[in-house]
């Protein structure tokens, strides 16, 4: 990789906000269909609420309802906001070549990194833009007390875990790339791995074997189990630095990683001719 | 390698790989074919000019300005622009071309403007003078003044592609791709966008590649045709050259010795 020179470094960043900004008019042009996706989320999480409010009624005592009901929705709304991010970044690439512009924005004279990094951005802004939004309408309605929660070190926790996410995203992107007809549906399928592995609504010690040694590999089981223990537990910053450590690790693993497959499929699009426009 | 020079390939080809099903064979057997787009091609383009390539569909035009684009890697041989290879050194082309395609590359929904401002972040060119210039350049193209705010949607077929040509210009390519920018419009949006790249060539100094199947436009706007047939070189020199060589009245008749075949008819069988 060549050194970048002041203007040039100008230059990707304003590519990068151009990609951000592309997203966000975007979002802004078809904000019906966003409206429908955030009551999707919303009914989603609210569900979930419901489901610990239903085992609430089975017996179990005052506080492992509550607790029970926090671990669901901590899990559901993570889960909305994780997949939102995950849906929001493969679907750029499938956006494009559907809209005819991917060859135009594959022969800009923009680094791949600043592409996807412009991508990952807004969809992880605008993934916990529309989480808050939920988060706001289910804490009156469950009357969550999250007085012993540590916000602080929680936030610590879900920013740390925007690291590995955004190679978690760029690796989502290669999919669509791969295969122009079910690229989407290649996402979904990873996606619904990534919820059975990754202890969304139960620990990872429910799973069988093979299933435990994927979860402990993905970086959704940590900040899941971080911002688990802020929420429910109260612990503190200092206590999740173990996490936020390795969730930065994964993330200085993920992206140059992902970075290389992506580039490995763009070079196999181009080779195949896959990046022309279909349908 | 001439400095002058923009454009030059060396055994340059292309083809793609299908899977096929026979007509008897069992459902899960396919065998593996190859449709062969461009044959092994040399090729130099002077700076400067205008130069028409042109042929019928899946003649290997495309496939030619995709490899140039660097959006196609060449199975064989190396292609390159202003001494650049366009594989190894792939993002410094880049600085160089840009591509009005057939089908204008616009994010439909938003507006032309918005259009516009994310081509010229991409490019390095989104100053504070940029609104100005582009508004500049739409009023050359003769838009109505508020097409600039208006969903790329609500424009004609003919105002995109003038559109297209505007934001090719407002990145000061020193090679432009220009894959059928006429190709779907009407008669008398096809004469302005043939009139308006008579003028930026008259004013700016870009080397031009325009494909097209239309031969008269061809023969109206190229400083040189390169004919092409399935992937091949059929004939290379200036329009009149070409009429002179084959003694033909136009570059119609000139295709019709030398492949068979009438590009016209060719059309209406591809459609």
């Amino acid at each position: 990789m060549t050194r970048l020179e002041l203007p040039a470094l100008r230059h990707e960043a304003d590519a990068l906000w151009g990609f951000a900004e592309r997203q966000f008019n975007l979002v802004k042009r078809y904000w019906a269909w966003e409206v429908l996706w955030l009551f999707y989320s919303l009914v989603s999480v609210l569900s979930i609420g419901y489901l610990a409010s239903g085992l609430g009624l089975a017996g179990f005592s005052a506080r492992d309802f509550h607790r029970t009901q926090l671990y669901l929705l901590v899990g559901s709304l993570l889960w909305s906001y994780l997949s939102s991010v995950f849906t929001d970044v493969s679907f750029a690439i499938s956006w494009e070549r559907w809209e005819g512009t991917i060859e135009y924005t594959f022969m800009a004279p923009v680094r791949r990194l600043t592409h996807l990094l412009g991508i990952c951005l807004f969809a992880i802004v605008y993934g916990l833009l529309r989480s808050a939004i939920v988060l706001a309408i289910a804490i009156p309605l469950f009357q969550l007390d999250l007085s012993r929660s540590d916000l602080l070190a929680a936030s610590a926790v879900l920013a740390a875990a925007t690291v590995p996410l955004v190679g978690i995203g760029i690796l989502a992107a290669v999919l669509p790339l791969l295969s122009p007809e079910k690229g989407d549906q290649m996402a979904m399928a990873v996606q619904g791995f990534l919820l059975l592995v990754s202890g969304v609504y139960y620990p990872l010690s429910v799973l069988p074997a093979p299933f435990q040694v994927a979860g402990r590999l993905s970086p959704l089981t940590y900040t899941l189990s971080g911002i688990r223990d802020c929420l429910l537990d109260g612990r503190h910053l200092g206590d999740e630095m173990p996490i936020i450590a390795l969730l930065l690790v994964m993330g200085a693993i993920l992206i140059p990683g992902g970075l290389v497959v992506f580039g490995w499929a763009e070079g196999r699009a181009k080779q195949l001719g896959l990046l022309k426009r279909s349908g | 390698m001439n400095e002058k020079t923009a454009v030059s390939l060396s055994g340059v080809a292309k083809g793609f790989r299908t899977w096929k099903r026979g007509p008897n064979g069992a459902w899960w057997r396919r065998r593996r074919d190859l449709k062969v787009a461009l044959e092994p091609l040399d090729l130099n383009v002077p700076a400067g000019g205008v130069t028409g390539i042109i042929g019928p569909n899946g003649s290997g035009k495309s496939t030619l300005i995709r490899i140039l684009g660097t959006l196609l890697t060449p199975d064989s041989g190396s292609a390159s622009v202003f001494g650049l290879d366009v594989v190894a050194q792939a993002p410094s082309v880049r600085r160089h071309i840009n591509r009005v395609s057939v089908e204008a590359s616009f994010f439909k929904e938003l507006s032309c403007w918005e259009n516009m401002l994310y081509a010229a972040r991409l490019y390095g060119s989104a100053d504070a003078g940029a609104r100005r210039r582009v508004e500049q350049l739409m009023e050359r193209l003769g838009l109505p003044g508020d097409t600039l705010d208006r969903p790329m949607k609500q424009l004609s077929r003919g105002q995109q592609q003038k559109v297209a040509i505007a934001r090719s210009f407002m990145t000061t390519p020193s090679l432009l791709l220009l894959d059928e920018p006429t190709t779907g419009l009407d008669p008398r949006s096809k004469r302005e966008v043939q009139e308006l790249l008579r003028s930026l060539r008259r004013e700016r100094e870009v080397t031009v590649l325009l494909c097209t199947h239309d031969l008269d436009e061809a023969a109206a706007l190229s400083d040189r045709v390169i004919m092409l047939d399935h992937g091949k070189v059929l004939a290379d020199g200036t329009p009149a050259e070409l009429c002179e060589r084959y003694g033909q009245p136009d570059l119609e008749e000139v295709f019709m010795q030398l492949s068979g075949r009438s590009l016209a008819e060719d059309e209406e069988e591809s459609e």
